[in-house]
């Protein structure tokens, strides 16, 4: 049981878990680890830990492919996540999904995924089940700004107002799809707006500081779990390039410079104003993520026979390998 | 034993399901109030309210998308697209989301819907609500398909569907509803298996849902002087197809009817199967004869001409059979 005082010190330590992560994350990459370069970092948009904090155990989410930080901050071991980015068999996926496609249902998450948009209308499914068997659990969807250029977003939206679900669609907007800012994809960027012509309770919060962020979630959380589904706009920016290889060339560096200033945790910092023990957590953090890295790395790879594993329910017939049919086929003709 | 229509059956395969198991639920446009666009659903609201039989927006990708979500987390969603034309809409979610769950998520998330939906002409419903489009499902590994083309059928794989573990696409076929039949005190074939529909030696045709009937006719007009064996596909992925081979290589003759565009389409994967499996025992080519590869013109005329019907695949089967060409054949 946390003490309420203590929350953000923990918060701190989330947002901190979440960047060093993120940072072997690329290291992973960079040592030639991991399983491609489809890696998007989600650092600087570590305050959504404001929102997750109001998540509880039961509760269930899905995430766009920029969903490391949201994970780890539900809960998820990092070395099961690493060596899922990893492509090993000790991954969260057993090394079939990796980055963009890492799920743990026993902790809610429902999957992350590649497609934009792809797992909004998921929580609608997830409020009918909550309704229909008299849960109070809530689903949230993290998605980023790209995603508010897709029409199933507002089919989803208009879906959880006319049923009123237990859900919250919340855009962690980093000023970027891919290399599109967000004023060359939106004639209009006042994103809780749309969500309140839906009839959802919409806000936007400062994603540089995640006691702003927290603060703002709690109506909106409390309110899903009233029935009231809510739109939590969170206003960050993207400190690295769309992903692993992307070196941001359609930005300018002062432009950078202004967006990294806006730091959840330097902001965090500043305000809890305890070096010492901050910088004990940074330690402990550092020392939790190498354990992991190191872990993920030696794990081993999945077995090859494995890729026929889990296309369908394990009671069916697997598919039949290829070359086990090409022999079928010839030596039967021969 | 009482006959009843294809649409009954159907009915009252969700019937009992529902009344056996609170975690089905139905969503789809028009599944409530107003019964079903062709009156499968008609009456369910009423006996299972509206948390159940769940009225939607016109807005299938969200339909599809909330079933998946539905089925993540307990419940047991049938969902229902209108038209299987409307796949252009949801293929995302479909083929995207539900089909690939399981296996990206390394076996931890399954997605047990079944998206209800039905094709096929004869009612000049033209270019946008006539189409077949089972190859589309059938070309992704990790969907079920299945296709009914008896009343017995309509019933046993509709319950069978819904007790799979994984996403199934079931497709009705607009033609069929009020088609009249018994339902069989069991399934014809278990789940996943085609049936038998006609024993013969002289050619194997396979086909399924309503081409089925156009071929027994074709069958039995040409009995006892060609006997056809008619095997009914009726779940076409994952694709049972020992019973088709052991067919053909007793036949030595296959063809496969379907109302699909032909080209790459499931008759094209049973011909490649065929060639590849039965190669040595086969006398005469697999042949597709399937619709032509244009859109469903709207003309009833030029509708009704474009998939094949029962005189046509007596044509073929009996040049096929005993090399006798037909009138039109040049």
């Amino acid at each position: 049981m946390t003490l309420v005082n203590d929350a953000p010190l923990n918060r701190y330590r989330t947002m901190r878990r979440i960047r060093t992560f993120e940072e072997r994350v690329g290291e992973l990459f960079l040592k030639g680890q991991s399983a491609g370069s489809m890696l998007h970092l989600s650092i600087g948009e570590e305050a959504v830990v404001g929102l997750t904090d109001h998540m509880a155990e039961g509760d269930t989410f899905t995430t766009h492919h920029r969903g490391h930080g949201i994970f780890l901050a539900r809960g998820a071991d990092p070395m099961r996540m690493l060596a899922e980015i990893g492509g090993r068999e000790a991954g969260y996926c057993r090394g079939k999904g990796g980055s963009m496609h890492i799920a743990d249902r026993s902790l809610g998450h429902l999957g992350a995924n590649a497609i934009v948009g792809g797992g909004i209308p998921h929580i609608i499914g997830a409020g009918i089940t909550a309704r229909n068997t008299g849960s109070d659990a809530i689903s949230v969807a993290f998605f980023g700004d790209g995603a508010m250029g897709q029409g199933i977003l507002y089919e989803a939206m208009n879906m959880a107002a006319l049923w009123k679900l237990p859900v919250v669609f919340c855009c962690i907007n980093n000023q970027y799809g891919m290399g599109t800012r967000v004023d060359r994809s939106a004639g209009r960027q006042d994103f809780p707006a749309r969500a309140e012509a839906f009839g959802l309770q919409a806000a936007r919060a400062d994603g540089a500081d995640v006691e702003v962020v927290h603060d703002t979630a709690r109506t909106i959380v409390e309110g899903a779990r009233d029935k009231q589904p809510g739109f939590l706009e969170i206003d960050a920016y993207r400190f690295h390039g769309h992903a692993r290889m992307d070196k941001s060339p359609y930005r300018t560096p002062e432009e950078e410079e202004e967006g990294r200033r806006r730091d959840p945790l330097v902001t965090a910092r500043i305000a809890l104003d305890d070096a010492a023990a901050l910088d004990a957590i940074d330690a402990k953090v550092t020392a939790e993520m190498d354990t992991a890295m190191e872990a993920a790395i030696a794990a081993p790879p999945p077995a090859p026979d494995t890729m026929f594993q889990d296309v369908y329910d394990p009671a069916t017939p697997a598919p039949e390998p290829q070359r086990t049919r090409i022999s079928r086929v010839l030596e039967d003709f021969a | 034993m009482t006959e009843v229509t294809y649409r009954d059956a159907l009915r009252q395969a969700l019937n009992d399901a529902m009344s056996e198991d609170e975690a089905v639920i139905l969503m789809g446009e028009e599944v409530g109030l107003y019964g079903g666009a062709y009156g499968v659903t008609k009456g369910l609201l009423d006996t299972f309210g509206a948390h159940r039989v769940i009225d939607t927006p016109i807005s299938e990708p969200g339909i599809v998308g909330a079933a998946i979500g539905a089925a993540m987390t307990g419940l047991r969603p049938v969902a229902e697209i209108m038209y299987v034309d409307f796949a252009g809409m949801v293929m995302d979610q479909l083929a995207n989301q539900a089909a690939k769950s399981r296996y990206m998520f390394g076996g931890q998330i399954g997605v047990p819907m079944v998206l209800r939906t039905q094709g096929g002409t004869g009612r000049s419903a033209a270019a946008q609500h006539s189409q077949s489009l089972e190859a589309w499902i059938m070309h992704t590994p990790g969907l079920r398909l299945a296709m009914p083309g008896t009343v017995s059928d309509a019933y046993h794989l509709l319950r069978d569907a819904m007790r799979q573990p994984d996403p199934v696409v079931f497709i009705e076929h607009k033609g069929l509803y009020t088609m009249k039949g018994e339902i069989g005190a069991a399934p014809d074939a278990p789940w996943g298996q085609p049936a038998r529909r006609r024993a013969g030696q002289d050619l194997t045709i396979a086909t399924y849902s309503r081409m089925l009937h156009e071929t027994l006719t074709a069958a039995a007009a040409m009995a006892p002087e060609v006997e056809v064996e008619v095997i009914d596909l009726r779940c076409l992925n994952p694709l049972d197809d020992s019973l088709l081979m052991e067919s053909v290589r007793r036949t030595g003759r296959c063809m496969i009817v379907t109302e699909a565009v032909t080209t790459g389409s499931v008759a094209s994967e049973i011909a490649a199967r065929v060639t590849e499996q039965c190669f040595d025992f086969l006398e005469e080519p697999p042949l597709r004869l399937g619709g032509e590869d244009i859109p469903i013109p709207v003309s009833p005329d030029l509708e009704s001409a474009s998939i094949p019907e029962a005189r046509l695949i007596e044509d073929v089967a009996r040049w096929l059979v005993t090399r006798e060409a037909p009138s039109w054949a040049a």
